[in-house]
């Protein structure tokens, strides 16, 4: 009797036809790939045009290595500006670590570790996979690929390699809080001032900050990894407040891709002498 | 309130079918699943569909509505536009047995082979000890109903019939999760390691967490990022050193596809 | 004629709800080969739509909770006419039940010191339901199926094969309980709902555990499964049916949309501070405290507020009546004209709990009135109305070995089985019942299969399967003879009489005269069904399954119908209008159906002979020390003067 929980083996299963997927012989023959009505594809085009736009624009910044310094602010691309050819930042992180060899633009050496950390960030995995890659371009939408490994393999099985980049995302949170709190000067690197240049630091770094620690990566290291919660009621507490976060995950990464381009634009305007940073005082 | 509404259903077997229009009659406050009764009280007896609790408790009655993987007894007509055609079909991730009735028997299988909770030992079964702080993560996980709507619109299945050899799929992948996260699972004793099998025997590793299981869960159990993603997290933990472990997977990249 | 694809089993259960998985378990860990067949999928069964929890005295909540106060509740509820050894095994192994679905992964609500946390019920001294939010019946199935795959993945370590010891049949209908020329149980026959395909499963031992009935009435919060066939397979198989005239009417069903009318609203509701009004605001449960509850209820809503922070000092509040009473109620205030705009009451959390309590206390309730009612319990009040909830009535049985009187190899557990309730079942009893007397007939019907190995096992005869096979296969016409002349009937139009006309005439509130009239309907039913027809072929065929469910249907509601009209008197789920008193006479005498010897023609048509016989039994005295643990002035409401001077 074929009533058992176990599946009949049918005799195509080895022998597969050409087509696949929904379109394999055992199950309902709809002529329909997907019989969605609703403009599905919105979301995964609209993704997919916010990043492209933010690709362009990240990429002419970190390729112009120019116009990211007007004191007191400092772009949070060339943050902390670790080569030779850093412009002088009163007080600010720029190291001189990479030594004078290195002809290229500044930002190329840091940006590796903010772009590693949304690279392999759990939403825009979503969020990539779904907007460029179409795997799958939404739900019940068939992908258009042939074979499908996901990440279990290489190269995609390195994004488990996240939590690494959590590390160091962090580490660039706190140089750019640096950077935010250097905001509170004037140009001559005088304390107690402020201009909208500092808030618009101050934004960026909040939604930095609360991006990076809404972070799955991060929920499971203050907490999550956990078994028994009763047991660890600070750790505990800590996972509660990153799980509120985390929740926002998708909002905090929109909103702090945005922040991030707007203080480097904002940097943009004032070095190139397009705009003149008001000061409150 | 009452009117005539246009319904496509998928009428048919393994060996063909399509879909056949239906003019029926829908009364206020009615469900797809009431329209569907109607069918096989008037214009279609012998309309096959599975469905038992009609209160979204039990996960029959999955089907897809429109094309969206859906409950049919928690789709309410209001949600539709009088003149809108209603399309039913059955579920199309699996293999059809008739009309709207799936063979969901991939699901059975996958779920045996998930060793089952074992009990800690020494301890009385009146003697169990847990706080609620830490059996609310499982107790979310055991909200499933098995609708295996997840299953069903996960694209690694629903689109590569081949992954069903090595995928388990939200649904058991969110079991797995389910007993790594109880607090008295003594699996580790008895020389289960979860967390490996996570990924070397259910193909965790698949899942590229695209979050389709969440969207159309009908019990809202946030299945990628409370199940899914943690499980992946807790995978890392078993990989001490990113570099062996990298080394590792490459050269055991062919033939590692096959389930233990 | 093919030759009908045949098994041999050790144990076959019929049912896979809660009662069914925990006698599979049993059955198997004592060694057996036990085999369930289901209407439905693994893990699908109406077990999972019970909501309020497990009654259990484990005195988490309330250490001076025992078995003992937990028979008295249940006897109480019960209003005496429960078999007592039943309500006493019941009270005494819940808590051992509970625990062990821990040990099987089970993960209930926990008190603040990590116990089981539970909950006050209607008709319960204290806090008494383990349980898991609002759905607790599923984990109850959950935990039970994946019990079975445990073991199941035990067998395939020793055997190589996942169903070597125990397997699940899943959708497929037993129609037939087979038996020996002598009288014995020798396996069922049965038909694959996907193919249509006919099976045998030859087995010495049948542990029925079907559920109810519900759906032989129009309101109901059974699902489709619920057609009485494990009460119909006994009675065609030579058992008895007991107390049929009880039929639990669940007071807070959905009344509207009418699409979900009698989707169940869970008790927990009021146990943890839902209150009903009515159209005119009043909380009218006050006025209809039956003397027999007085004591223990509370007289002012004050007192009843404060009972749910302070239950040491103060009594309940009469909205945690035994479910009867509340119904009743309820029917009497739309009676009167003082109903919601769609004929029920009103059960408001939303004054009474914050809204973050409410969707943590209530999730599915919640959900449930928001996708099917567009309602939000968080901030208006539901409409709720009696729904057909559950039958006290089933097989009689050994109270002990859950096996069936007078029919050697069958047994019956969960709510096919007739006896532990009494006339009214106490809200978290069921899933109690499941537990423990499913074990019990796991246990006892392994045993009994054991016991048999040795010698010959019996078989069915052949010339009874191909009755079974003709009897199947008549709404195809395939059968000639008399009942196929005439227009086919629709069998969807048939249960639709039969609900219309069970839920009107032999409903809640139930006559003489409307009863009478009830029987000749089902006179009139009975003949048109043997001329159901259907459209189509046997591949998953609703309308077919449905024609021969309507045999289990109708047969039952005659049951219902013959016993309610006999009991002259009202007691727990049975309300007579023209005898609305509960008479202690009544006590003593269980009514017992069997199916006539003569069931041929004129008894099918004929609605004073009809295919059911009526029996009186008298119930057996309470044990002594059983008797001692209620105070005279109570028992002298509910037994005999002779009775107490005995």
């Amino acid at each position: 009797m074929a009533t058992g929980t176990d599946p009949e083996t049918t005799a195509d299963a080895g022998a597969r036809t050409a087509r696949g997927g929904v379109d394999t012989p055992s199950r309902a023959a709809i002529p329909a790939r997907h019989l969605r009505r609703d403009r599905w594809w919105l979301a995964p085009a609209g993704t997919a045009a916010g990043l492209l736009a933010f690709v362009v624009y990240s990429t002419w910044r970190a390729f112009a290595n120019s116009d990211y310094y007007a004191a007191p602010y400092v772009s949070p691309f060339y943050s902390p500006c670790i080569a030779h050819n850093c412009v002088p930042m009163g007080g600010g992180a720029d190291w001189d670590w990479i030594g004078p060899w290195w002809g290229l633009s500044p930002a190329l050496l840091v940006l590796i570790f903010p772009l590693g950390f949304r690279l392999t960030c759990y939403y825009y995995r979503k969020a990539y996979y779904r907007g460029f890659w179409a795997s799958p371009p939404a739900c019940a939408v068939p992908e258009p690929h042939a074979k499908y490994t996901g990440e279990s393999r290489f190269p995609l099985i390195l994004q488990n390699v996240h939590r690494y980049f959590f590390y160091f995302a962090v580490l660039v949170a706190g140089i750019l809080t640096y950077d935010a709190v250097l905001g509170f000067r004037d140009g001559t690197g005088a304390w107690g001032h402020m201009g909208l240049g500092t808030l618009v630091l101050l934004a960026n770094i909040v939604l930095i900050w609360a991006y990076t620690l809404s972070c799955h990566s991060c929920r499971h290291i203050v907490g999550g990894r956990l078994r028994t919660f009763s047991k660890h009621p600070v750790r505990y507490r800590l996972w509660g407040w990153v799980s509120v976060l985390n929740a926002r995950h998708m909002q905090l990464a929109w909103a702090s891709l945005v922040s991030v381009a707007v203080a480097d634009f904002y940097v943009y305007l004032v070095a190139s002498g397009a705009f003149d940073d008001p000061r409150f005082f | 309130m009452t009117y005539q509404a246009h319904f496509k259903v998928w009428r048919g077997d393994k060996d063909g079918g399509r879909l056949v229009d239906y003019e029926v009659e829908v009364n206020e406050g009615e469900v797809v699943l009431d329209i569907i009764h109607r069918l096989q009280a008037t214009a279609a007896p012998d309309l096959a569909v599975r469905w038992n609790c009609k209160a979204g408790k039990c996960g029959s009655c999955s089907a897809e509505v429109n094309g969206r993987p859906r409950l049919m007894c928690m789709t309410r007509m209001s949600v539709f536009d009088q003149a809108e055609i209603v399309t039913v079909t059955p579920m199309r991730a699996f293999p059809v047995v008739r009309d709207l009735v799936t063979d969901v028997s991939y699901n059975y299988a996958t779920a045996r082979a998930i060793p089952a909770f074992v009990p800690p030992p020494g301890l009385k079964p009146s003697e169990y000890r847990m706080r609620q702080e830490d059996v609310d993560r499982v107790q979310e996980f055991r909200k499933c109903i098995e609708c295996f709507l997840c299953q069903n619109t996960c694209h690694v299945v629903r689109d590569h019939e081949e992954n069903k050899a090595v995928f388990a799929g939200p649904r058991f992948l969110m079991r797995v999760a389910e007993l790594d996260m109880h607090p008295l699972d003594a699996a580790a004793e008895a020389g289960i390691d979860r967390k490996r099998a996570a990924q070397e025997q259910h193909g965790l590793g698949y899942c590229n967490i695209t979050k389709c299981c969440t969207e159309v869960c009908p019990e809202h159990i946030k299945i990628t990022d409370n199940a899914l993603i943690p499980l992946k997290e807790r995978v890392v933990d078993r990989s001490y050193d990113p570099l062996v472990w990298l080394g590792d997977k490459i050269r055991r990249r062919r033939g590692d596809t096959e389930r233990h | 004629m093919p030759q009908v694809d045949t098994q041999s089993w050790d144990v076959v259960v019929v049912g896979a709800g809660g009662a069914g998985l925990r006698a599979a378990i049993e059955a198997r860990e004592q060694g057996m080969r036990c085999a369930v067949i289901c209407k439905s999928l693994f893990g699908k069964a109406h077990t999972v739509m019970a909501e309020g929890g497990i009654a259990a005295s484990m005195g988490n909540v309330n250490q001076r909770d025992n078995w003992q106060v937990h028979f008295r509740d249940t006897m109480r509820g019960g209003k005496f006419l429960n078999n007592w050894r039943m309500a006493e095994l019941h009270a005494q192994e819940a808590p051992d039940r509970v625990w062990e679905l821990e040990a099987w992964g089970a993960v209930f609500d926990r008190t603040a010191s990590g116990l089981i946390s539970q909950r006050n019920f209607g008709g319960h001294e204290y806090p008494r339901l383990a349980h898991v939010g609002d759905r607790t019946g599923l984990e109850l199935i959950r935990t039970l199926q994946q019990k079975i795959v445990s073991l199941q993945q035990e067998d395939e370590e020793e055997y190589g094969d996942h169903e070597a010891r125990l397997k699940v049949f899943q959708e497929c209908t037993v129609t037939r309980v087979l038996k020996t020329a002598g009288d014995r149980v020798a396996g069922v026959f049965g038909y694959e709902r996907e193919s249509g395909r006919f099976f045998v499963i030859e087995a010495p031992a049948v542990v029925l555990a079907t559920g109810g009935i519900g759906k032989s009435f129009k309101v109901t919060s059974n699902s489709w499964e619920y057609t009485g066939d494990g009460h119909a397979l006994a009675l065609l198989a030579g058992a008895r049916l007991v107390n049929m005239e009880f039929v639990q009417f669940h007071p807070t069903g959905m009344v509207w949309p009418p699409s979900v009318k009698g989707i169940l609203v869970t008790e927990s509701v009021r146990g943890d501070g839902g209150v009903l009004r009515n159209s005119e605001g009043k909380r009218f449960m006050f006025d209809y405290i039956p003397d027999v509850f007085r004591e223990k209820y509370a007289e002012s809503e004050d007192e009843g507020d404060r009972w749910y922070t302070d239950p040491d000092h103060n009594r309940r509040p009469p909205e945690l009546l035994p479910r009867d009473e509340v119904a009743r109620a309820i029917n009497a205030e739309v009676k009167a004209g003082r109903g919601s705009p769609h004929g029920g009451v009103f059960l408001d959390v939303s004054t009474r709990m914050p809204a973050e309590e409410i969707r943590r206390k209530l999730p599915s309730m919640h959900h449930q009135f928001k996708e099917l009612a567009d309602v939000d319990i968080t901030a208006e009040p539901m409409e709720v109305g009696p729904t057909c909830h559950y039958v006290m009535g089933g097989v009689e049985v050994d109270p002990d070995t859950a096996a069936a009187a007078g029919v050697p190899g069958l047994f019956a557990a969960g709510e096919v089985a007739g006896g532990m309730h009494g006339s009214n079942r106490l809200g978290g009893n069921s899933l109690s019942d499941l537990l423990v007397f499913g074990r019990r007939a796991g246990l006892y019907a392994a045993r009994y299969a054991a016991a048999l190995e040795a010698a010959a096992r019996p078989a069915a005869s052949p010339a009874d399967i191909e009755l079974a096979e003709a009897e199947a296969l008549r709404p195809f016409g395939a059968e000639g003879g008399a009942e196929s002349r005439g227009a086919a009937e629709n069998p969807y139009t048939l249960h639709q009489e039969l609900q219309q006309s069970m839920s009107d005439l032999v409903g809640i509130i139930r006559k003489e005269g409307e009863m009478q009239q009830a029987l000749r309907g089902l006179a009139g039913l009975r003949a048109r069904a043997r001329r159901a027809g259907v459209e189509g072929h046997r591949q998953f065929n609703p309308g077919w399954h449905l024609a021969l469910d309507l045999r289990n249907m109708l047969l039952v509601s005659e049951c219902v119908a013959r016993a309610a009209l006999e009991r002259t008197e009202s007691r727990g789920g049975h309300t007579r209008d023209d005898h609305p008193a509960m008479d202690r006479q009544w006590r003593r005498v269980n009514l017992v159906c069997r199916l006539a010897d003569e069931s041929a023609e004129p008894a099918v048509t004929d609605s004073a002979l009809g295919l059911v016989r009526l029996e009186r039994r008298e119930t057996p005295p309470l044990r002594a020390d059983l008797l001692a643990l209620f105070e005279k002035e109570e028992l002298a409401k509910y037994l005999t003067d002779e009775e107490l001077t005995s």
